[in-house]
């Protein structure tokens, strides 16, 4: 019987990539296309569309409104974040169409961000799992927004007269996981709220959070937050569950 | 008040004041478009340069672009200004101060005795009027050496940081991820981790970890845990291992602010890591890391290009005597320098500007997967860097950091460069590798079979 490979071992510790053997100096053809593999799929997830149609029809009868940010296309996106965290003026104005007199507990906002992929994957499930733990609050129709940053729930929140914003948001893909989602929560949203006032979940998706765990988390925050009457660093998950105060700079 | 008008060429150009001029003049990228200070034209951008080139170097001393009074890397960097060095440049003009570089009278020694005649705005002034060989010209010819348990700058020396990251800290994984660096001949500039968890218990563990692989086999070299400076202040009180300090820094205060640091904090934890006097070769206590678009991003550029506040950066770090300095050139996403091409532009610039200023200047060869970059964009700038005599490059297992989620230069890549541009590891840490067995008689790190390798004999049960 051969000796165990060390390499074996090790590698269950970690998903580093370790023991990949080298030509000469050179990495190994098989690890090389691996790499590229990883690569490609990582930027596929930022450049791919999300099909709004798509989740708007998953998330019926629950209504929704699709709209878009300033930024008018992909590279515009990628280049300026500025233009990602405001709406574009028509919107705009088919958000003043759904404002009601009394307002709106909660709008939750589905956003493409950096890998539309994790939205496609994970966001109406979540949603899901959030919405049946949310009974008695009223809902603003879901706002499934494109080429948008988790600034943009802001601005979405002001239009509608919505108390709190969740905006479920595909984060930076890396070459692991491309198709991770995020949350950001903040109380009270309007147009320029800090970042140091919203709180975070981060890596939602098959081998990270679990649907269940992140509404559970997200339900908890929430009534909270209604409670304490603010999200951010005042609101800290003291059930001593993953709290990501550093996902900000992974999706940002 | 000089002048900002150019007719270069017959065409009319006026900026408004010096900011504007070094912004305009700056090759173009997105950082500069984002923050609105970018040339809107090719044209205007040359003519920037024809302006620039024409002021006298001295400007930067009377005019300084964030002022004096509010902002204390200003006071820095002009209280700690070598006037009498500066004397010997004082009648150039910034394209005079250009030439006059890339001239063979700038030596390795003069430029040596000049570096704290020059301030970073001067430096980041003469790289906007130069190419990118020049940049690697100059740059080759700044030796900065420093030593802590090694010695890292010498001639015909590429330093390397061996980065063993864990999404979740995992002790068995982070020594898997420092076993196979070590296999690889690379960690002798440090062993450094960016902690998952900035909790001071963890990077404790992390840190006493690290400590134990290193005394275990003997390795000349430093360890270090990436995190906050009064974190580090808080382990060293703690009696923990601390090699080296770490902190992040930026060109103006206020930008040092938002990263909950200052000059005098920065003293306070390098008097610290000095008291425990635990460098066998030499006393350089501090790691910094930069990056261009660091100030804009905390809202604290004063309206300064993000190439010239990045180059004010250095005169945060040189003023703690560093053992390393990096700038993390990619890592910061398009939206700050958006494809290959301007990476690699900027690693050349920041890597110029830090030598020029006296400092053991090392990159961060990285990307993430929106900026328009792939490895073969890092392929080139890490040969380049590598040409322009770079102190040290950092190097994670296939490229692929599983924690920061970014890619950034390989074990592979530290054997390819030694191999292609005849570079090598410190000399204190190639007489372990030596040692260790782990050379051939070419010096040549040896394709170990890792039952065979010494440095797997134990360490694989080292952690519990």
């Amino acid at each position: 019987m051969p000796p165990p490979d060390p390499w074996e071992r090790l590698r269950a510790a970690t998903r580093a990539r370790i023991g990949l053997g080298r030509v000469g100096d050179a990495l190994p053809l098989k690890a090389l296309l691996e790499f590229q593999l990883a690569h490609a799929r990582a930027r596929d997830a930022v450049h791919a569309p999300l099909d709004t149609g798509a989740i708007a029809d998953a998330i019926r009868p629950a209504p929704s409104v699709i709209v878009t940010s300033a930024a008018p296309d992909r590279p515009s996106y990628l280049r300026r974040p500025d233009l990602g965290r405001m709406l574009d003026p028509a919107s705009r104005a088919a958000l003043a169409g759904h404002e009601t007199a009394a307002g709106y507990d909660l709008v939750f906002v589905i956003a493409d961000g950096l890998s539309p992929i994790a939205v496609r994957h994970h966001a109406v499930k979540l949603l899901r799992a959030c919405v049946t733990r949310l009974a008695g609050w009223s809902l603003a129709p879901a706002v499934i927004a494109t080429q948008a940053r988790v600034a943009l729930g802001d601005e979405i929140g002001e239009c509608l007269g919505a108390r709190m914003c969740a905006v479920l948001i595909g984060e930076r893909p890396g070459l692991s996981v491309a198709d991770s989602l995020g949350v950001y929560l903040t109380h009270a949203p309007c147009i320029g709220r800090r970042d140091s006032e919203r709180n975070c979940i981060s890596n939602i998706h098959a081998n990270g959070l679990s649907y269940e765990v992140a509404a559970e988390l997200l339900a908890w925050l929430m009534t909270e937050a209604r409670h304490r009457k603010l999200t951010g660093v005042g609101l800290k998950d003291d059930r001593g569950a993953i709290l990501s105060e550093r996902g900000h700079d992974r999706l940002e | 008040m000089p002048d900002y008008v150019s007719a270069f060429h017959g065409e009319r150009h006026r900026f408004a004041d010096l900011r504007e001029v070094l912004a305009k003049a700056s090759p173009r990228r997105s950082g500069d478009e984002l923050a609105g200070l970018a040339a809107a034209s090719d044209a205007q951008r040359v003519a920037a340069r024809s302006v620039l080139a024409d002021l006298p170097l001295r400007v930067f001393l009377d005019e300084p672009l964030v002022p004096y009074e509010t902002d204390e890397v200003t006071r820095l960097i002009l209280d700690t200004h070598d006037a009498a060095g500066f004397a010997a440049l004082a009648h150039l003009t910034v394209g005079g101060f250009r030439d006059w570089l890339l001239s063979y009278e700038a030596t390795p020694e003069r430029l040596a005795e000049l570096a704290r005649a020059i301030t970073p705005e001067m430096a980041a002034a003469a790289s906007k009027l130069m190419r990118n060989q020049d940049l690697i010209s100059v740059a080759s010819r700044c030796r900065v050496t420093t030593a802590f348990r090694n010695t890292q700058g010498l001639a015909g020396r590429l330093g390397s940081r061996l980065q063993p990251n864990h999404p979740t800290d995992d002790l068995r994984g982070i020594a898997a991820a420092t076993l196979d660096g070590l296999l690889y001949g690379t960690g002798d500039a440090v062993i450094g981790v960016n902690p998952a968890s900035d909790n001071v218990t963890n990077c404790i563990a992390l840190l006493e970890m690290l400590d134990g692989l290193r005394q275990r086999h003997d390795i000349p070299t430093q360890t270090c845990v990436l995190t906050h400076v009064t974190n580090a202040i808080e382990i060293m009180r703690r009696g923990a291992p601390v090699d080296l300090v770490f902190q992040s820094v930026a060109g103006t205060e206020a930008a040092n602010t938002g990263f909950g640091v200052n000059l005098g904090l920065l003293r306070e934890a390098r008097d610290a890591a000095l008291s425990l006097r635990r460098g066998t070769v030499g006393d350089n206590v501090m790691y910094f890391e930069t990056g261009q678009g660091a100030a804009l991003s905390a809202g604290a550029h004063h309206g300064i290009d993000q190439q010239t506040v990045e180059a004010r950066a250095y005169a945060v770090a040189r003023a703690f005597e560093p053992l390393l300095v990096n700038t993390v050139v990619g890592f910061i996403g398009p939206e700050y320098l958006f494809d290959g091409k301007q990476i690699i532009r900027a690693g050349l610039e920041d890597h110029f500007c830090g030598k020029l200023l006296g400092l053991p200047m090392g990159c961060d060869v990285c990307y993430t997967n929106h900026a328009e970059a792939d490895q073969d964009d890092m392929d080139t700038l890490m040969t380049l860097l590598t040409v322009a005599g770079v102190t040290f490059l950092i190097a994670v297992p296939g490229s692929d950091d599983v924690m920061l989620n970014y890619q950034s230069a390989s074990f592979h890549d530290m054997l390819y460069l030694r191999s292609q541009l005849r570079v090598r590891a410190a000399p204190e840490f190639e007489a372990w590798l030596e040692r260790m067995e782990m050379t051939d008689r070419a010096g040549r790190i040896r394709q170990l079979e890792p039952r065979t390798a010494r440095l797997l004999a134990g360490p694989a049960d080292a952690p519990a």
